[in-house]
């Protein structure tokens, strides 16, 4: 009989404690976020999608073509194609395509860029149904943006 | 025992457990042979997320495997790295910068307490109890914050470089990491309160799913199931690397073997990790972050090499053979909770399913690194 009305004494003790904790919680600040209404800026180093960078002046991407961001890629989701123009030395980049569906953003690719023509992106919001959603054609994000 | 010895002439029936369950925690699926609600049988049977992480070690090059080491693990990304680029580099012999050195530490400690809260709330969440996950996840998410403005990624990091770091911390990191160092400290005894002194948890842990010292030797049980069951065994102390033999901490060790044993291991942890973290910070050296003499093309000298460190759930250890090209020739992965699991079968003979599910939270089980 005592370890009976001793179960209750403790376990009504041990509902009190985890009581006491629930309430004063109740009267903290919300820590969440209400998030399609409200939503975060990321931090400067946050490691989004790649995106080529536009040269501070002119605007014109930086990439010289070599090709070392698709051989370090382990996925090998990166497609760079460029051609000869006259008047132009080196090459020009024609087409940057990332297949964003096999990205595991290691960032090999943009350490291996010797010109800092690639950074990454903070954009997060990518849900979408399709996959043609998540091959993006970077040149001409670079031209819309600029 | 004597209830399912009495009754070994009834007929038995099958369960699934998984592959998709709640308390699996991933796609991990148990045969279970029940006698009513007794478990006579439990085989995990495994494979569902296999990805041949050591099939893609020897057709990428050296440096191209590092994400995927982290995507063993999610939760102890940063330890898996750790021992990755640790074995690189200890095959090519770069010296690593004492900055580097000590900035991995406490960012793998930091990364060790994020797994030990999540692994804390979703226990309590699997023993029927939701609202600690919350309190967990809300100090979670500080550590989450904080290596996410230093690494740029919250879950798989990718962060360690061979000879070095990706990039050096910026200036609110250490200021950052002490306060939420400060605020943990004074969370802990309020996760006491509200979970451990609990009589239903105490009720339902004490004395639940022992596993003795053998069983873990036979099965080559790690990390918290292996101090739990009173072996003083952590590669950190044992094998120490990196700059670990310069701190001043404890191992700790319970004797019980039951899932309180563990549970208690687990949350001791967390203070130790945050006492190796204060250290750190206050010793934590000016300098470069990465070696100076890291070859472009990583070819370490024909050879067998292996490097073992301590995860949050027990020793991760990688061995390599290295022919000299710029693709290791085997890979061989050694990962904690794999052998943490297989010691589930014997241990589980003749207990009852809800008590068995509490013996499968403690151990806690992270699937993508049992199937690699």
């Amino acid at each position: 009989m005592a370890g009976y009305f001793n179960e209750l004494f403790s376990g009504t003790k041990s509902l009190a404690i985890g009581l006491r904790i629930t309430i004063k919680e109740c009267f903290k600040p919300v820590v969440t976020l209400q998030y399609p209404h409200e939503s975060l800026v990321m931090t400067p180093r946050y490691r989004g999608h790649i995106e080529l960078v536009g040269d501070a002046e002119t605007g014109e991407t930086k990439c010289i073509v070599c090709g070392m961001c698709q051989r370090a890629c382990p996925s090998g989701c990166i497609t760079v194609k460029g051609e000869k123009r006259e008047g132009v030395k080196g090459k020009v980049l024609t087409v940057y395509q990332l297949d964003f569906t096999k990205c595991s953003l290691c960032g090999q690719c943009v350490e291996s860029c010797k010109p800092g023509a690639i950074d990454f992106s903070h954009e997060y919001n990518l849900a979408s149904t399709r996959k043609e959603d998540f091959i993006f054609d970077l040149v001409k994000r670079l031209k819309d943006k600029s | 025992m004597t209830l399912l010895a009495e009754s070994q002439l009834h007929e038995t029936f099958e369960l699934n457990l998984g592959p998709q369950h709640p308390a699996t925690h991933g796609v991990l699926r148990v045969k279970l042979t029940m006698d009513g609600e007794y478990i006579v049988k439990a085989e995990p049977v495994l494979g569902y997320i296999h990805r041949m992480h050591e099939k893609m070690g020897e057709n990428r090059t050296w440096a191209q495997f590092m994400a995927n080491v982290g995507r063993m693990d999610y939760l102890s990304a940063m330890s898996f790295n750790h021992g990755y680029v640790a074995l690189v580099e200890r095959a090519m012999g770069i010296e690593v910068p004492e900055r580097a050195e000590y900035l991995r530490v406490i960012t793998v400690e930091l990364n060790r307490i994020q797994s030990h809260l999540l692994w804390w709330g979703a226990f309590v969440l699997d023993l029927g109890g939701f609202s600690p996950l919350l309190y967990a996840f809300d100090d979670r998410e500080q550590i989450l914050d904080l290596l996410e403005t230093v690494t740029g990624s919250r879950l798989t990091y990718s962060y360690f470089r061979f000879g070095g770091l990706y990039n050096d911390i910026d200036e609110n990191f250490v200021d950052g990491a002490r306060a939420f160092i400060k605020r943990l400290r004074s969370r802990i005894p309020m996760y006491h309160d509200l979970v451990t002194y609990n009589i239903i948890l105490m009720t339902r842990l004490k004395g639940v799913g022992p596993i003795s010292a053998e069983m873990c030797r036979k099965y080559g049980a790690t990390g918290p199931v292996l101090r739990g069951s009173g072996i003083q065994f952590d590669i950190r102390k044992n094998e120490p690397y990196s700059v670990y033999p310069e701190f001043d901490f404890d191992i700790p060790v319970y004797h019980e073997g039951d899932c309180m044993a563990r549970y208690m291991v687990r949350m001791d942890e967390m203070e130790q990790s945050m006492r190796i973290i204060e250290q750190a910070l206050d010793k934590l050296p000016d300098g470069p972050v990465k070696a100076k003499k890291v070859p472009k093309l990583i070819k370490p000298p024909i050879g067998d090499y292996y490097h073992a460190v301590e995860a949050a759930r027990g020793t991760f250890s990688i061995r390599v053979v290295s022919n000299k090209t710029n693709k290791p020739y085997r890979m061989k992965l050694r990962s904690p909770t794999f052998s943490n699991l297989s010691l589930f079968e014997e241990a589980s003979e003749g207990m009852l399913l809800a008590d068995a599910l509490a013996l499968m939270g403690s151990l806690d089980l992270v699937i993508p690194e049992i199937d690699r």
